[in-house]
């Protein structure tokens, strides 16, 4: 499956993916951030029960400086 | 708390210099110049997160403690009310619900000059979702008005572009909006030295927002220090109220009396 991840594909291959798995995988849990679910902010605690298919799209967001 | 403290949605701030992170060499450099600033709020943009293409890369906020300061997310880079509101879901829920959040819908790449008819409609959805809006507009007096009367918790009109550096192109205007408001002024984009933010303090604004004119110094920790300063002495100055200016008519400053003859 295909799942587009801040505008890149990344594909799986497995049919459904547990959004906890991906966040891992990203080397993401140490940091800070935001995610927001096929265009809906999505709150840490529904993470574990998130799982991702074909087509869905993320945009995960981090604080940078700027002015 | 004393009584001359900044009162921004309900929190009072001693300092009245307000700061970006943006454009430092490093996160070392943008701590120490933050910290010589002696700012409080610091303003934040919200991006894309490497996707495990850099593992080790550092946070931002590693270096800029959340429990220091208080984080000002911005919305730099939208163009459109829609990618702003968007931004700032995101940024509440990145930075734990916090509601304190700066708001700029740009309307052109070239001067970044904000685009002032999608900032009204986004902060009128912001507001309405419980965000604490503080304003980023241009020097528009009746712009600078409707925002505060649709509920922004401070208006931060230009004094110059974003990043030019060229200081405040029209202080009559900003008089005017300061005349006018009853929530604070906060000069936002194109101080470029310490006499610019001097200046706006001697006009009346209650702040100054900053980055390129303090990360782009050749020394940017000795002009975040220069910053402090001139900001504090523009303040006193407001408050102590200047001598009223004599065209073409001087008074000396000696007596007059008991010359030797």
């Amino acid at each position: 499956m295909k799942v587009h991840v801040n505008g890149l594909e990344k594909i799986f291959e497995v049919s459904e993916l547990p959004l906890s798995q991906l966040i891992e995988e990203l080397a993401l849990k140490e940091k800070k951030f935001a995610i927001e679910y096929n265009g809906e902010i999505i709150s840490k605690g529904n993470f574990p029960q998130t799982i991702l298919k074909d087509g869905d799209k993320l945009e995960i967001v981090i604080a940078v400086g700027g002015g | 708390m004393k009584s001359d403290n900044l009162l921004i949605a309900g929190k009072y701030y001693v300092s009245r210099l307000l700061v970006g992170t943006g454009k430092y060499k490093d996160f070392e450099e943008t701590r120490k110049a933050i910290d010589e600033s002696g700012a409080e709020i610091v303003t934040v943009a919200i991006r894309r997160t490497n996707i495990g293409q850099d593992q080790n890369e550092k946070s931002l906020l590693d270096f800029i403690p959340k429990e220091k300061y208080t984080y000002l997310p911005n919305t730099a880079g939208c163009y459109s009310k829609d990618e702003a509101i968007r931004t700032l879901r995101l940024a509440r829920e990145l930075l734990d619900g916090h509601n304190l959040v700066k708001l700029e819908v740009l309307g052109d790449p070239n001067t970044l000059y904000p685009n002032v008819i999608e900032t009204v409609e986004a902060a009128k959805t912001l507001i309405k979702e419980g965000f604490d809006v503080m304003v980023y507009t241009s020097d528009d007096p009746i712009i600078a008005k409707q925002l505060e009367d649709i509920g922004c918790c401070a208006i931060m009109p230009l004094a110059s572009l974003i990043g030019s550096g060229m200081g405040i192109l029209n202080p009559h205007n900003l008089e005017i909006i300061i005349d006018n408001a009853k929530v604070p002024i906060i000069v936002d984009a194109g101080v470029g030295t310490a006499s610019d933010a001097v200046i706006a303090m001697e006009l009346g604004c209650d702040g100054v927002l900053m980055n390129t004119a303090i990360a782009a110094a050749k020394d940017p920790i000795l002009m975040a220090k220069a910053m402090k300063k001139a900001i504090e002495s523009g303040r006193d100055a407001f408050i102590a109220g200047r001598m009223k200016k004599k065209f073409y008519q001087a008074a000396p400053s000696s007596p007059t009396s008991g010359l030797i003859k």
